[in-house]
């Protein structure tokens, strides 16, 4: 069971690396999906098989396919690479990397304080459902408020009147 | 060790299985097609023309496999497999009969609705990498409409899984013991059907791939044994829709005693194979913007409805 976490946390490290050091963005986000891929089978792996589920179903298949088909509809080619490649030289990394060093210490200290639970309960469907909607019921309904004011905002800025171009239905566009 | 062993054996038979069966698929579909549109298919090669699939996998295997020179090469390779290895993934958790099955997960169901969302990437790797403007149209639609269909039919199973009260598919199938969910669910049964056509994008729903506006949509730059990836993916898709109807509505391998448990489980199947393959023979294709609207506008309230129903009638019978 260890050896599986070692392994998969090595995966995700070196994946979500690989996102920020792409110059293909369509490329990035592949990598962007293998770390979240390996994120879920940690989740799993400390026994939260709902967790690690929802985030294969929610994150990798809707959210990141919603980026890639952004991505897709922007057309970006062999010009944002070079502009990547411009971005992503020399002194870029310095600021990133003392804040990482901060939290890789950090991490470090740690380690031996938090020790690892041999014995974890299984967080199964139930036990989810159950906490969010008695301990943190407000919680969800502030997100589902959130959501439908996305929703709102969506559609009013999607909305646009039908134009009728055909010839023969001209005498619609007075009408619009 | 001997269990270990046991399941390997158990998957490789189930491997070279779905594979063989996906690739009878196609002369099954074009030798039924030929009988309903009153004509005779393919009936030249060997016994009712069966030695076609050979003819046309040698086909496949020893065409020239082209990469396009603009095509992005890792996506562009990495794209067909992805479609092959979800569905093959989600037969993972499919009970095919007491005792045949890989593994029992207590979430199998939101495991085979897991696998068939991360199928979308093939389509849109594959229509992003070809760098053909033809591809890139065909995998746009090709994402929305999966993307759009996924939602309802994880929420036309929801229905069953309150009824069951459990994720696990074994569960839900001895759950029908005393009658099958078919008659409680006929709603879900029906928004299932249609999102999993849509899901593996089979006529009339291969709005990604048609081929009277878009060449041949995501695969037009694949050939050989790549584009061999897609076809059999397909199939596998509708096996494996069929398997998951007949798993939750259908009572899976349940039935009278005089057959054998797996007997049921194909046989039920295969009728569902079958539907698809009649859907294809007998509808046109809707425009895009009426697929999206049918399913945002009708199936998604239809889906919502039918899961607030059930779940007063469980929440009445229980108390």
């Amino acid at each position: 069971m260890e050896v599986g976490f070692y392994i998969t946390a090595g995966v995700t490290i070196i994946s979500t690396l690989l996102v920020i050091t792409r110059h293909n963005p369509v490329h990035a986000l592949l990598y962007l999906i293998i770390s979240l891929l390996s994120l879920a089978i940690i989740f799993f792996l400390l026994g939260a098989p709902f967790a690690a589920l929802l985030e294969v179903i929610i994150y990798a298949g809707a959210i990141m396919v919603l980026f890639i088909f952004v991505v897709m509809l922007l057309n970006l080619g062999q010009q944002t690479a070079q502009q990547e490649k411009a971005w992503l030289k020399g002194k870029v990394w310095i600021g990133p990397a003392i804040l990482s060093t901060i939290l890789f210490g950090q991490l470090f200290y740690l380690l031996p304080v938090a020790q690892m639970q041999a014995e974890m309960p299984a967080v199964d469907a139930k036990v989810v459902a159950i906490s969010l909607f008695k301990h943190y019921v407000i919680g969800v309904e502030m997100a589902a408020m959130l959501l439908m004011a996305g929703v709102v905002g969506a559609a009013h800025i999607g909305q646009h009147k039908k134009v009728v171009l055909h010839r023969f239905l001209r005498e619609g566009e007075e009408q619009l | 060790m001997n269990i270990v062993l046991q399941y390997i054996l158990l998957i490789v038979i189930m491997l070279f299985t779905l594979t063989t069966v996906a690739a009878w698929l196609i002369w099954l579909e074009r030798r039924m097609l030929a009988v309903w549109q009153d004509r005779y298919g393919p009936n030249r090669a060997g016994p009712f023309g069966l030695l076609i699939v050979a003819a046309d996998t040698i086909k496949l295997l020893f065409k020239e496999d082209w990469i396009p020179p603009f095509a992005d090469k890792s996506i562009f390779v990495i794209a067909p497999a992805i479609v092959a290895g979800a569905v093959l993934m989600s037969f993972v958790v499919v009970p095919f009969a007491p005792g045949i099955l890989i593994a029992d997960l207590d979430i199998g169901l939101l495991f085979f609705l897991a696998m068939s969302s991360l199928g979308v990437y093939s389509i849109v790797l594959g229509g992003w990498a070809s760098n053909n403007k033809y591809s890139l149209l065909g995998a746009l639609r090709g994402a929305s409409q999966m993307i759009s269909y996924e939602v309802f039919m994880g929420l036309s199973l929801m229905g069953v899984v309150m009824i069951t009260g459990s994720f696990r598919l074994t569960d839900i199938v001895l759950a029908q013991q005393d009658y099958w969910f078919i008659l409680t669910q006929p709603v879900a049964f029906v928004i299932f059907m249609i999102a999993g056509i849509a899901e593996t994008h089979r006529l009339p729903f291969d709005i990604p791939e048609a081929e009277s506006e878009l060449v041949a949509g995501f695969h037009s730059e694949y050939s050989g044994m790549k584009f061999g990836m897609f076809f059999i993916g397909e199939y596998l898709g509708i096996t494996l829709i069929s398997a998951m109807v007949v798993t939750i509505f259908f009572g899976g391998w349940l039935g009278p005693g005089f057959l054998p448990p797996l007997v049921w489980f194909t046989g039920k199947t295969f009728i569902f194979i079958l539907f698809f393959i009649l859907l294809r023979a007998s509808l046109p294709r809707p425009r895009y913007d009426q697929l999206m609207e049918f399913g945002w506008k009708i199936l998604l309230p239809l889906a919502l409805v039918n899961l607030l129903i059930t779940g007063g009638i469980v929440l009445l019978m229980n108390s």
